[in-house]
C-alpha cells in the first residue's frame, strides 16, 4: 500500500519537472522552429481556456460522453437491443440504473450505446456542412461581384427554411434512416457557417496582408486556404461547437418524429419519443436519455462559450 | 527603368465621379529614387496602387524596362517589381509566423533554397534568426517594418515601392527604417518609388521628387532644390512650410491650390 503511493508521487513529480522543463520551452519569446512557435501559442490558449471553469466543465463532460462511445461494450451491462419482455417497465434499481423500458431493455445501456449514434450525427454534420459553410462563404467573399450575388442568393434559399422542416422534407423524400437524417441536417446547417465565414473574409480581404501576398504573385486558391481561411477559423469554430447543440437537438427532434434512427437502434431521440405513452406512470422512460440530451447540448454551449473566449479576438478584455 | 505616360484614372461615375489622376507622367532611371509627395487624397498612394496592378482600371501606359504592363500582371512581374505598405501592423498576417511570412514567396515563385534565402535576407534587414518563429504581435513597429522589407527584398527585384514606410513610426525609428531603405538601395542598386507626405523624409532618399496635388503633378523639383527653398509653385512652399512644424501664423494663410 505505501509502495504504491510512493511510485504514485514519484510519477507525479516526474510529470511536474517535465511541466517545468517544457514551460519556458512553450512561452520562450524565440522560437527556435515553426513547431515551437504554435506550441506556444496553443499553449497559451490552453491556459485561457482553462481560466473558465464552465468550460472546461463542458469538455469534461463531451470528453465522457467520447469515452463511454469508445468503451459501450465494456461500460454497458446489458445488451441494448435485446428484447425481455417479463422485464418491461421495471423501475430503476441495482441492476438495471436507468430501469427498463416497455420492451425490457435496459435504459442505461441503451443511452450507452445511444452515445454513438449522437456523435457520430454531430461528427459527420460537422464535418460535411463546415467545410461547405467556409468555402462557399469565403469563395463568395473573396471574389464578391458575380460569384458572391449567385452564392449568397442559394444560401439565402436555404436560410429561409425553417431548419427542422427542410430536414423533416429531405428525410421524407430520402426515406428515414440515420444517415438521411445526417445528410439532411448538413444540408440545412451550411449557410450560417458561409454567412459568418463571408462576413469575415469582406473584413480582410481589402487589408494590407492579403494586399501584399497578391502582390507577391499568389493566386486565389493560396490566399483563400493559406491567408483567409485560418482568419475565419476561430469563429467559426466557436459557431460549430455552439450549433452542436442544435444537430443534437434537430437529431432527436428527427428521432423523436419516427424520421432519423429506426428502432431497434437506442437513439436519445426515438427513446423519448417511444417513453411518451408511458410518461405519467414510468417516467424514466422519457426522463434518462432527454436528462442525456440536455447534459450533452449544455456541454456543447459551456464548450463553445470557452472556446469565444480564447480564440474570438473581439471577445479579448 | 521605369516609365509612366499619361497616367488617368477615374473612380466612380455621375455625380460622385472623382478624376483620381490626371495624366500623371514621370520616369525613372535603374537605381535611382523618386519621390512623390502630396496632401492626403492627392492621388500619390493611388499612382502606386496603379503601378503594383492593385487597380486595373487606369488608362495610359506604364513601361517597366521596356516592357508595356497590362492591367493584370505575370508572375514576372512580382519579381521585378515589389511594395512595401505604410501600415507595419496592418502588412503582416497575424497568424503566420515570419518564417513564414518570408518563406510563401519562395515557395510560390519555386525559387528553392527557402531557409538559406530567408537567414540572408533577415541578415540583411538587421534582424537576428531569434525573430525568425515570432509571430508579428510579438515584434515592434519598426521590427515589422524590417521585416516587410525583408519579404520585398526576398524575391530579389529590381524596382520597390514604398507607401509611407515610415510615416507610422515614431521619429527615432523612422530614421533607422530610411538608412535601412538606403543601404540596401546602394547594395543591391535598386530603383525606389517613395510616396510621402513628409518633405524630409523624401529629400533624404530621393534625387527627383514630384509635387502632387489633386492627382496632378505640378512640379518636379530636385534635392537641391528643395534644400536651397528654390522652388516654383507656391504650393510646394506651403507644403515645406507645413514640414517645418506648427505654426498659426502660416497656417492661416494656406490656402487650397
Amino acid at each position: 500500500m505505501k509502495d504504491t503511493t510512493h511510485s504514485q508521487h514519484g510519477g507525479v513529480t516526474l510529470k511536474l519537472k517535465l511541466l517545468f522543463k517544457l514551460k519556458p520551452w512553450l512561452l520562450s519569446d524565440t522560437p527556435q522552429s515553426a513547431f515551437q512557435a504554435s506550441a506556444g501559442r496553443a499553449y497559451l490558449g490552453l491556459l485561457d481556456f482553462l481560466n473558465n471553469r464552465l468550460a472546461v466543465l463542458g469538455l469534461l463532460i463531451i470528453l465522457a460522453l467520447i469515452s463511454v462511445a469508445v468503451f459501450a461494450p465494456l461500460i454497458a451491462p446489458f445488451d441494448p437491443i435485446q428484447t425481455d419482455l417479463s422485464n418491461r417497465l421495471q423501475p430503476l434499481s441495482k441492476t438495471h440504473f436507468f430501469g427498463t423500458d416497455e420492451m425490457g431493455r435496459d435504459i442505461f445501456s441503451r443511452i450507452v450505446f445511444g452515445s454513438r449514434l449522437t456523435l457520430y450525427v454531430i461528427g459527420l454534420v460537422a464535418i460535411i456542412a463546415a467545410p461547405v459553410g467556409i468555402m462557399v462563404g469565403t469563395v463568395s467573399g473573396y471574389f464578391g461581384g458575380w460569384v458572391d450575388t449567385v452564392l449568397m442568393r442559394i444560401t439565402d434559399i436555404f436560410l429561409a427554411f425553417p431548419k427542422l422542416i427542410l430536414a423533416l422534407a429531405f428525410v421524407a423524400a430520402l426515406g428515414p434512416g440515420i444517415e438521411n437524417a445526417v445528410i439532411a441536417i448538413a444540408i440545412t446547417s451550411w449557410p450560417p457557417y458561409a454567412r459568418i465565414a463571408r462576413a469575415e473574409t469582406l473584413t480582410i480581404r481589402q487589408s494590407d496582408f492579403i494586399n501584399a501576398i497578391r502582390l507577391q504573385g499568389a493566386g486565389p486558391v493560396r490566399i483563400i486556404t493559406g491567408h483567409v481561411m485560418p482568419l475565419c477559423m476561430s469563429s467559426l469554430i466557436v459557431r460549430v461547437t455552439l450549433d452542436m447543440a442544435g444537430i443534437i437537438m434537430t437529431a432527436a427532434g428527427l428521432g423523436f418524429l419516427g424520421l432519423g434512427a429506426q428502432p431497434p437502434s437506442p437513439e436519445w431521440g426515438a427513446m423519448t419519443a417511444s417513453g411518451r405513452a408511458y410518461i405519467l406512470d414510468h417516467w424514466w422512460l422519457i426522463t434518462m436519455p432527454g436528462t442525456a440530451i440536455f447534459m450533452v447540448s449544455l456541454s456543447f454551449n459551456l464548450l463553445g462559450d470557452g472556446l469565444r473566449e480564447v480564440l474570438d479576438p473581439k471577445s479579448e478584455n | 527603368m521605369l516609365e509612366i505616360s499619361n497616367l488617368n484614372i477615374v473612380f466612380g461615375s455621375g455625380a460622385a465621379k472623382n478624376h483620381a489622376l490626371k495624366d500623371i507622367s514621370f520616369r525613372v532611371e535603374k537605381g535611382a529614387s523618386y519621390g512623390l509627395v502630396g496632401e492626403s487624397g492627392s492621388g500619390k498612394s493611388t499612382v502606386l496602387n496603379c503601378l503594383s496592378g492593385l487597380l486595373k482600371a487606369w488608362t495610359g501606359t506604364i513601361t517597366i524596362d521596356g516592357q508595356a504592363q497590362a492591367p493584370k500582371r505575370n508572375a514576372g512581374f512580382y519579381r521585378k517589381v515589389q511594395m512595401v505598405f505604410q501600415d507595419p501592423y496592418g502588412s503582416l498576417h497575424p497568424r503566420h509566423t515570419i518564417d513564414r511570412t518570408l518563406k510563401e514567396p519562395v515557395m510560390i515563385h519555386k525559387l528553392g533554397d527557402a531557409n538559406r534565402r530567408v537567414e540572408k535576407v533577415l541578415d540583411e534587414v538587421g534582424l537576428d534568426s531569434r525573430f525568425r518563429f515570432r509571430y508579428p504581435h510579438q515584434l515592434s513597429g519598426g521590427q515589422r517594418q524590417r521585416v516587410a522589407v525583408a519579404r520585398a527584398l526576398i524575391m530579389e527585384p529590381g524596382i520597390i515601392l514604398l507607401d509611407e514606410p515610415t510615416s507610422a513610426l515614431d521619429v527615432s525609428i523612422q530614421a533607422e527604417v530610411l538608412n535601412l531603405l538606403k543601404r540596401v538601395g546602394k547594395e543591391r542598386a535598386l530603383t525606389y518609388i517613395l510616396v510621402s507626405h513628409d518633405l524630409a523624409v523624401v529629400s533624404h532618399m530621393c534625387q527627383n521628387i514630384a509635387v502632387m496635388n489633386h492627382g496632378e503633378i505640378i512640379e518636379v523639383i530636385t534635392k537641391k532644390q528643395l534644400a536651397e527653398e528654390n522652388l516654383g509653385h507656391q504650393y510646394t512652399r506651403q507644403l515645406l512650410s507645413a514640414c517645418k512644424g506648427f505654426n498659426r501664423e502660416i497656417i492661416n494663410d494656406f490656402q487650397d491650390y
